[in-house]
């Protein structure tokens, strides 16, 4: 057989292009319960570390069930909804520009940690090349920021590929997210070195602004939604503690 | 005549790119990955491991089908067998080691473009039999991968203090110490310049010249 031939050629291609198609097809869908695995493992110490929890690929699972106490849903509106929270992609929703807002579900973990109750908030939005995320969790006030946690997929190492290390994410232990007139203000991530008194605002990136103001929209726009949810369950609770503050001042 | 299974001419098959043709200091080939990944032991030992399996494998590959693939499209044909193996070490890591795969992230996809893979896939393996394709495969992922682990030890050791992420300088060593009553000085700082890209080239252009030093042969006169 000529092997210069156009046939010869042609068929040499589609016969060699079949075998690896197939190849890798399957391949692909063997290992697909595996990292299927991994990925929800790497999900759980993601979560864990919005509360300063640090579990490894082995223990996840038991850590999570640990500490995670329980898990809603909410809407854009901030009340909730049925289902499994863990199983909402928040970066495939934020992806995916066909879908409304009312439509977008927010899951919120619940934990327990050391008797205490926090409420972690998964977030993701966009950095200077690619998407960032990270899991915020809030004291049992709906206020006091508890931890953070950063991550990125493709930002500037150095600059904004920063937000994952903990010089960025220690300083907004503490931290408030609504004033103390009650309005929703957010943690704002300043550019060139915030007041450190300023319970709203930390220390930005040097070099990193994009991926900064990144962060604080991020910050913004998913704490906002969740706030719509902890004001309206919050009002019974605050009432109860400014009549106990109203109580003991009177005693 | 029958050559002997691991004759001299073997043996040079594998000894030659370890040394004297090494891919990255003399042929200055997959310079890149070795830029960008040796700033952890451990990464440059997957990446390497990684490299090794596609190149022989494709090595292999190719030397079996180098009689029926039709000229015109033997690059191609070169390309997508380096692809393939490539998307399957990547699935690979994805599903064994994960944390692997998350550093090494887009630098495995990279191997594709390693040029030594497709350097000697055309040069060689395209022409000679299946096992002294073989041995060239292994000689020459060896000869890149010895020169990768040298580099990431150096930075690694030198610019964090630890070697496969465990601490070998004593921690002990970064303390400050008080000298007339006044806490100022430091005994050791981590090379920060190691970490970056350019230390990696440093790093290589001191192994070439030490190796060009002691093989005075391999220092082009120009």
């Amino acid at each position: 057989m000529n092997k210069e031939s156009n046939i010869y050629t042609f068929t040499f291609a589609i016969i060699m292009v079949l075998v690896i198609g197939i190849l890798l097809a399957v391949t692909s869908e063997l290992l697909q319960p595996r990292k299927k695995q991994n990925k929800n493992d790497k999900k759980m110490m993601d979560i864990l570390s919005a509360i300063n929890i640090d579990a490894s690929r082995e223990n996840a699972q038991e850590q999570y069930d640990t500490y995670i106490s329980s898990s809603s849903i909410i809407d854009n509106k901030g009340s909730i909804l049925q289902g499994d929270a863990f199983k909402i992609d928040v970066l495939f929703q934020y992806r995916d520009k066909t879908l409304l807002p009312e439509e977008r579900r927010y899951p919120l973990f619940k934990a327990n940690k050391d008797g205490e109750e926090y409420f972690i908030v998964p977030m993701v939005g966009s950095g200077l090349w690619g998407p960032i995320w990270g899991f915020v969790a809030l004291e049992n006030d709906y206020n006091t920021i508890y931890g953070a946690a950063f991550d990125h997929k493709t930002e500037t190492p150095g600059l904004g590929a920063e937000i994952n290390q903990d010089f960025f994410e220690q300083p907004f232990v503490g931290k408030k997210i609504i004033d103390n007139k009650g309005m929703f203000v957010s943690i704002d991530v300043q550019k060139g070195g915030a007041d450190r008194s300023d319970p709203h605002a930390v220390d930005g990136i040097t070099g990193g602004t994009i991926t900064s103001d990144g962060v604080t929209d991020m910050l913004k726009n998913t704490l906002m939604i969740y706030n719509k949810y902890f004001s309206s369950l919050g009002k019974a609770e605050i009432k109860k503690d400014t009549l106990a503050i109203i109580n003991n001042n009177i005693d | 005549m029958k050559k002997s299974f691991f004759s001299k001419q073997h043996q040079i098959l594998i000894t030659d790119p370890m040394g004297d043709q090494n891919p990255i200091t003399i042929q200055v080939l997959g310079i890149c990955s070795a830029l960008a990944i040796t700033t952890q032991l451990a990464n440059a030992l997957v990446m390497t491991l990684a490299v090794i399996f596609v190149m022989i494998s494709a090595s292999m590959i190719i030397s079996i089908l180098r009689n029926s693939i039709p000229n015109r499209i033997r690059i191609i044909v070169q390309l997508l067998v380096v692809a393939s193996l490539v998307a399957l070490v990547d699935q690979i890591l994805k599903a064994f080691l994960p944390d692997a795969s998350d550093k090494l992230s887009v630098f495995i996809g990279l191997i594709i473009t390693n040029c030594i893979i497709m350097g000697r896939l055309e040069a060689f393996a395209m022409g000679n039999k299946l096992w002294e394709s073989f041995l060239d495969a292994f000689g020459n992922a060896i000869g890149y991968g010895w020169i990768l682990v040298a580099v990431a030890f150096v930075r690694e050791l030198f610019g964090s203090g630890k070697l496969m992420g465990y601490q070998i300088i004593p921690l002990s060593w970064y303390d400050t110490m008080t000298v007339d009553g006044v806490e100022k000085s430091f005994v050791y700082f981590n090379n920060n310049l190691m970490i970056l890209p350019p230390m990696a080239l440093i790093v290589v252009g001191l192994i070439i010249w030490v190796q060009r030093s002691k093989n005075e042969e391999l220092i082009e006169n120009d």
